[in-house]
């Protein structure tokens, strides 16, 4: 086809090169520093955009999850807590430096085995994993200048569990500031995305970290299980489904092992109209199509302002339908593949429920490849807020659109969900954003953008969506304590206790 | 001829949104001295008081949270200026029913007062310690400040007066609103003190107080899906790891039976962390 008839999106293929991965055929679990065999039965990971095989992965059993806290143990009492806070920034400087020296490797492996489009593990996933390590190093030799009490102390052995939709960057949002704040760590990645972990552990031994500070644990559900329940952990910190939080947290009542929790959300994006439409149709877009819809903060319930409804529904249409779908490795991609094929029959299970339920579903007309696990982006309108695609999290591309009248009933309909992750307010008034940002029951809330993330920045839920921050100072709190040494806080605090009893006073008469 | 003045005993009651009802169940319990002497019948509430509280609170809560924290600041300093007020009452009634001395009571009242007034200065405070801004890398306004969790349920402590007032103050100064179990041995005073709220400037439904078996209503309340935190300070001697597995389901924030002395960290416990971000941009 002449080149003048080439339709403005047909590019030609972009492929970033997998010729800068040196991959090994199997993957052994990062114990004490080495990568060890793992007594359970090894798994494949595969790319869900080809499903084909990239490597063979260790399974940990309950004896290597032993290994693996007895490793953390030791080395949290002979080697991390003795290094001085300064020394355990350097450390995780250097991480930050390596993990900027290997980005493109990086990026290129998180794509292939997650399925996200290069350009947002190139230019989102892996530029906040050198920064959030970056910026808790400078954290190491200043807990005491973070507010959180008179000396803070690390808890101990850190129990790690981290989802499959950011596989590096949860990695680095639970292991920065656990190191940070001088504890160690046995990390489980999850099952279907292993493979940037075991690479980043190969950065631990660039880094020359000691031994055991840092053990990396591949395998699946029961790995994670006999992680947070093992007896000789301090902390649990766990992002993923609300229904295995619950699980966790009953799991932990009564141990004192401190919690946190990062789990599901279902965030309404408001959009008023007074808001700017053109900013505002790219942010409903980010919000929900970014990373496939895999993000718990995902904007994916629409609430839109009835006046400009038929508005904002057209142009979302248009823009979704330039929206490129295919090969993650492609440099022009904008959506990437599903990451599993469990996750994409919950997609078409939830979506066909919706369109069971009345509302009335629209999907972009696009090619689908052959192999792999895909989802076109996909809109439904006239979603009553009783719906299960407005109540469940999706976890796809999949955007629910629901109207109101007046700011009241947005902030009403905004907060009728257990969730209480984030939220998104487009409206050109600030004294309007700023009132309506008080109601909103949600940890993040972003207005006139969305899905902003910063190593600097608090991020984590009210209600359902968990407890617990993680980012920022309040970050650090959660692997810090200063309760006395006998007596480790059971309680879920942000800031560690300051002790000051009120003396009975004497009276005068 | 002489006459001597006949006592008239006091009722004590439930303090649900702002008023006194007696136990729907119709339910008491016999209130006892140390010595054993009869002190008076206090309500036992029912799951369906406990309930009744939980509607109470959650009504009241959006209120109270909306009040300027200079407001409620000035709320809680009130209730110390009336406690104050009734002082000899309290120690009365809480060396009748703990068997200490006057004095030992008196002590105690006087830790109950100054725990208002420490707790109430936090309210237009706590925010700026436990908030911040924060330097992203972009061009946005990023800031992060604490709320107030919603609906706490609490487990008094055993030590009647001041245990009531170490975990409800704290609570309620960030604007929480809550469903409190008083000491079960010694709950007169709660009940005194729920007069004192009555008539200070604390809207009703803020604080619900439930006298009773603590180990029959927590579970409804650790279990009930309308209350967000759980505060078992006072739960050391009830099967706590029970509650805390129950208020896992949805997800409540629980604090562990501990010391209740005053700390920043029991105003801190029940808030959430919000970031607000807002683009900055010139057109």
């Amino acid at each position: 086809m002449p080149a003048s008839h080439q339709h403005f999106l047909e590019y030609a293929p972009a492929p970033e090169s997998t010729a800068i991965l040196n991959l090994k055929k199997d993957y052994g679990l990062f114990i004490d520093g080495e990568f060890v065999p793992g007594h359970g039965t090894p798994f494949a990971t595969i790319s869900p955009a080809t499903e084909k095989h990239i490597a063979q992965i260790a399974n940990a059993n309950a004896a290597d999850v032993d290994t693996a806290v007895a490793a953390a143990r030791r080395a949290y009492e002979k080697t991390w807590s003795k290094l001085s806070g300064a020394d355990r920034g350097k450390y995780l400087f250097r991480i930050a430096r390596l993990v900027q020296e290997r980005a493109r490797e990086l990026a290129v492996a998180e794509s292939l085995d997650n399925g996200k489009p290069i350009k947002e593990s190139r230019d989102v996933d892996i530029p906040l994993v050198a920064a959030w390590f970056f910026y808790y190093a400078g954290w190491a030799d200043k807990l005491d200048y973070a507010g959180l009490g008179a000396a803070p102390r690390a808890l101990g052995v850190a129990a790690q569990v981290i989802p499959w939709n950011f596989p590096l960057l949860m990695l680095a949002w639970k292991i920065a500031p656990a190191l940070a704040a001088g504890n160690t760590v046995v990390l489980k990645p999850a099952e279907t995305t292993p493979l940037s972990a075991l690479l980043f552990a190969e950065i631990l031994q660039q880094a020359d970290l000691p031994a055991g500070v840092v053990n990396i644990l591949t395998g699946a559900g029961d790995t994670g299980q006999a992680l947070v329940q093992h007896p000789d952990v301090n902390k649990v910190a766990f992002t993923g489904s609300t229904a295995v939080g619950r699980a966790i947290a009953k799991s932990v009542a009564g141990t004192g092992k401190k919690l946190t929790l990062e789990l599901g959300g279902k965030a309404a994006n408001i959009v008023f109209d007074d808001a700017p439409i053109d900013q505002a149709v790219e942010g409903i877009v980010n919000g929900i199509f970014f990373n496939q819809g895999h993000v718990c903060c995902a904007g994916s319930r629409l609430l839109v302002q009835e006046n400009i409804h038929e508005e904002v529904v057209d142009r979302l249409k248009q823009r979704l339908s330039t929206l490129r779908l295919g090969d993650p490795l492609d440099k022009n991609t904008d959506i990437g593949a599903i990451n599993s094929r469990e996750q994409l029959e919950r997609i078409r299970e939830l979506s066909d429920i919706g369109e069971a339920e009345g509302a009335e579903r629209w999907t972009a007309d696009c090619a689908i490849p052959e192999n792999g696990f895909w989802f076109a982006p996909t809109i439904f309108d006239n979603v009553s807020t009783s719906s299960r695609i407005a109540r469940e999290e999706i976890f796809g591309p999949v955007l629910s659109v629901l109207t109101f009248r007046t700011p009241a009933e947005a902030i009403s309909k905004a907060n009728n969900t257990p969730y209480g992750l984030s939220a998104g307010i487009w409206s050109d008034k600030g004294s309007k954003i700023l009132a309506v940002a008080d109601e909103l029951k949600a940890g993040v809330i972003w207005a006139n953008t969305f899905n902003r993330f910063d190593p600097s920045s608090p991020f984590g839920g009210y209600k359902e969506s968990g407890y617990g921050r993680e980012g920022g100072r309040h970050g650090l709190a959660a692997y810090l304590t200063n309760a006395p040494p006998d007596r480790e806080a059971g309680a879920t605090t942000l800031v560690p206790a300051e002790r000051r009893a009120p003396q009975g006073r004497g009276r005068a008469k | 001829m002489t006459q001597t003045h006949l006592a008239v005993p006091k009722t004590y009651k439930l303090y649900i949104g702002g008023k006194f009802p007696r136990s729907e169940s119709g339910r008491t319990y016999e209130v006892a001295a140390k010595d054993g002497a009869f002190l008076a019948n206090a309500a036992k509430a029912s799951r369906k008081d406990a309930r009744d509280a939980v509607v109470a609170a959650r009504a009241a809560q959006p209120g109270w949270a909306g009040a300027t924290g200079y407001n409620r600041g000035q709320v809680l300093y009130r209730i110390a200026e009336l406690l104050e007020g009734r002082r000899a009452q309290f120690v009365e009634e809480i060396a009748a029913s703990e068997g200490v001395t006057a004095a030992a009571a008196g002590k105690q009242v006087d830790a109950a007062i100054d725990t208002w007034v420490w707790y109430a200065g936090w309210a237009d405070k706590y925010v700026q310690v436990a908030g911040n801004a924060n330097a992203v890398s972009g061009p946005y306004f990023n800031i992060s400040v604490p709320e107030p969790t919603g609906v706490v349920a609490i487990v008094a402590p055993a030590d009647s007066l001041l245990g009531l007032v170490s975990v409800v103050a704290p609570a309620i100064v960030t604007g929480n609103t809550v469903v409190v179990i008083a000491s079960e041995t010694a709950p007169l005073s709660a009940i005194s003190l729920a007069e004192v709220l009555a008539t200070s400037d604390v809207p009703g439904g803020v604080i619900n107080i439930l006298t009773g078996s603590a180990a029959e209503i927590a579970p409804w309340l650790a279990s009930h899906a309308d209350v967000n935190a759980l505060d078992l300070t006072g739960a050391d001697g009830l099967d706590w790891v029970d509650l805390q597995i129950a208020a896992a389901d949805t997800l409540k924030r629980v604090r562990t039976p501990g010391d209740f002395g005053a700390s920043l960290d029991r105003i801190v416990g029940f808030t959430e962390t919000k970031t607000v971000w807002h683009t900055k941009s010139l057109i």
